[in-house]
């Protein structure tokens, strides 16, 4: 009925990559299970830098499952015909992303079994109660759309009429999660280098950059695995969509910049110098933050002259140069920068523990597996056809 | 006189209809938290005075004290300290009213730090599940059995006054008091203005403890408290007020 008969057949490399994916998961499991019973203190997290690995992937998937809307609104508002093909592959992301995201904020949990206390006592003040209502409503959203039009396409009939509604409601809906996401950070008085009403466009505009490079390479390699074909046009809308994106993300991070180092005022400089040169003799991130800012503008000059980004090896490359400036920048230097100093001065090194890492890994190796069964069902269908 | 059956009912009718009235209009009218009353509505608060703390002298009784009415876990990994009151270097305690000349002056000085029970709690703002909250005495709780371990409340107290419990805190209780519950991990905790002495009608721990009478506690809204008394007499700052917070932790200097 969900049509999943369609993700239990395939070929041999298919089932190989989906034992894989199950091993990392099982590891990732193996390790929760551990951090369960020990407690967070498996991790690098510590007193002055309590948030790391698990809130900032949250944060950077927040972004890839928002930037859905950069294929909705084209395909549904301006007609685009090219993004005919992979609009439920953008939907489909968000579903994995967002899945994801509410996984990393579990994981995160010092007492996840009392999770369910969010909803038993709303706490209507509290930027993460709003979270959760915009990352679940997005999450119904994009299932119900994307299963709704993946049936109709397998069944040769027009979509019914009413998931127009649900579709216009995605697009302001897939804006609401990263602005809500970004609020949770940039209302805190007392963290000055999230205090900044930039945050949220900010956030929006790192994410169309990274959402968009993650569904070129998805579709590129659904044309070189399967014979599903997202066409040349549609794959150079969204490098366009992420040339746009990426010189905006960029620009805003310029702009952050500006005001904290001309206006000097020590306490917001402290953040960017912690991240970029390092402070009080620890500068382990700084390496990190200049990978970023290299491989962003790299990407960033193969994005926007149109004969580097039209080739066929310069673009694929520019779409993983912007995922991982972007994951650095957001995944990473975002939520630490934003601890390091803490309230009392202190510089305190966080790194994530390898215990963290394959947790982390076993969540991106859940998104993996939807994604996959996702697409494979999708391709089916239209294999069939 | 001669009340028919009809009127009868008429008027047992109507009476019982107006009590009921009567009943929910005052209900209404009381529904809402009582307007607070000059002389019932406390809001605790302390002074700390700077010149008596010698905290310096290797003093370090208050922190004692609530180390051991709270069961407070010794956890020697820097990383994952349990603090509710503590000392910290004065020129890291007012990082925005320092000049080279007071650091040079006041090197070395170190202050007891707590949690400074906010007026405007962002702690208790962020929150998703209220398991902090802010009492009507000005004492923000927390509910051990409630806090999911978000640790949003930690991002947005701007004075680093909460601690996470990483790990089983029990194994690093030195001396247990039974009547004070131990946490679990995975839970918030921070100072909690020792309510459950406020509760019998005495200070804080660390009040009593301190030798040097350092520490001041008392109603911030009685004009005859103690702790208002030394707030008009000397002069004073809190941690940060531009904040918009409203410490109840004062520090003469």
């Amino acid at each position: 009925m969900l049509m999943f008969e369609k993700a239990m057949v395939g070929s041999r490399r298919y089932w190989e990559w989906i034992v894989f994916l199950l091993a990392l998961i099982a590891l990732g499991g193996a390790f929760y299970l551990r951090q369960l019973s020990y407690g967070l203190a498996i991790t690098g997290l510590s007193r002055d830098v309590s948030w790391g690995l698990y809130i900032a992937q949250f944060t950077f998937f927040v972004g890839v499952a928002a930037s859905a809307v950069m294929v909705v609104l084209p395909y549904y508002l301006h007609d685009v015909r090219q993004f005919h093909s992979i609009t439920i592959l953008g939907e489909l992301l968000a579903v994995s992303s967002v899945t994801m995201c509410m996984l990393f904020i579990l994981v995160d949990m010092g007492q996840p079994m009392r999770v369910l206390n969010v909803l038993r006592y709303p706490t209507l003040h509290s930027i993460m109660f709003w979270d959760m209502v915009s990352l679940g409503g997005y999450l119904l959203l994009n299932a119900v759309i994307a299963y709704t039009m993946l049936r109709s396409e397998r069944e040769e009939v027009a979509p019914p009429s009413w998931i127009k509604v649900l579709v216009l409601l995605s697009i302001p809906w897939a804006v609401s999660i990263h602005t809500v996401t970004a609020f949770l950070y940039s209302g805190l008085p007392g963290r000055t280098f999230w205090l900044t009403a930039i945050l949220a466009p900010r956030f929006l505009a790192s994410a169309f950059a990274s959402g968009p490079s993650l569904l070129i390479l998805l579709c590129l390699l659904l044309r070189r695995l399967t014979r599903f074909d997202a066409g040349q046009e549609a794959i150079q809308k969204l490098g366009v969509i992420v040339a746009y994106a990426m010189s905006v993300s960029i620009f805003f991070v310029l702009l952050e910049m500006f005001t904290v180092f001309y206006s000097h005022i020590p306490e917001d400089l402290e953040h960017f110098r912690y991240l970029y040169v390092g402070l009080d003799g620890d500068r382990h991130l700084a390496a990190w933050m200049w990978v970023s800012v290299i491989t962003g503008v790299a990407a960033l000059v193969i994005l926007l002259v149109p004969r580097l980004r039209k080739n066929a090896v310069l673009l694929p490359l520019a779409a993983v140069l912007v995922i991982a400036s972007l994951w650095i920048e957001k995944g990473m230097g975002l939520i630490v920068g934003g601890f390091v100093p803490a309230p009392f001065g202190d510089v305190t090194r966080y790194s994530p523990t390898l215990p963290e890492w394959l947790i982390v890994l076993g969540v991106w190796a859940i998104g993996a597996l939807m994604i996959t069964v996702f697409y494979k069902i999708t391709v089916s269908v239209r294999e069939a056809k | 006189m001669k009340i028919t059956r009809k009127e009868f009912l008429r008027i047992t009718g109507l009476s019982v209809a107006g009590a009921g009235a009567a009943k929910l209009v005052r209900a209404i009218g009381v529904a809402g938290p009582a307007p607070p009353s000059s002389v019932s509505a406390k809001r605790w608060g302390m002074v700390i005075d700077f010149q008596r703390c010698r905290p310096g002298d290797d003093c370090d009784d208050c922190i004692k004290a609530c180390r051991l009415a709270h069961n407070i876990p010794e956890i020697p990994e820097r990383a994952h300290e349990v603090k509710w009151v503590w000392k910290e270097r004065y020129e890291k305690v007012f990082p925005f009213q320092q000049s080279d000349y007071t650091r040079r002056a006041y090197q070395g000085h170190v202050l007891p730090v707590l949690c400074n029970q906010c007026a405007q709690p962002a702690c208790v703002r962020v929150c998703p599940t209220a398991a902090t909250w802010k009492r009507e005495d000005g004492v923000v709780m927390m509910d051990w059995h409630r806090c999911i371990g978000c640790r949003y409340c930690m991002a947005a107290c701007p004075y680093g006054s909460r601690s996470f419990d990483w790990e089983d805190p029990r194994p690093y209780i030195k001396h247990l008091t039974a009547d004070f519950p131990t946490r679990t991990k995975g839970v918030v905790e921070k100072c909690n203005f020792c309510e459950e002495r406020l509760a019998n009608g005495r200070a804080p721990a660390c009040v009593e403890a301190c030798r040097q009478k350092a520490i001041v506690f008392g109603d911030l809204n009685d004009e005859q408290s103690p702790v208002r008394q030394l707030l008009r007499a000397r002069f004073s700052i809190q941690r940060q007020p531009e904040l918009g917070t409203g410490p109840s932790i004062f520090y003469l200097v």
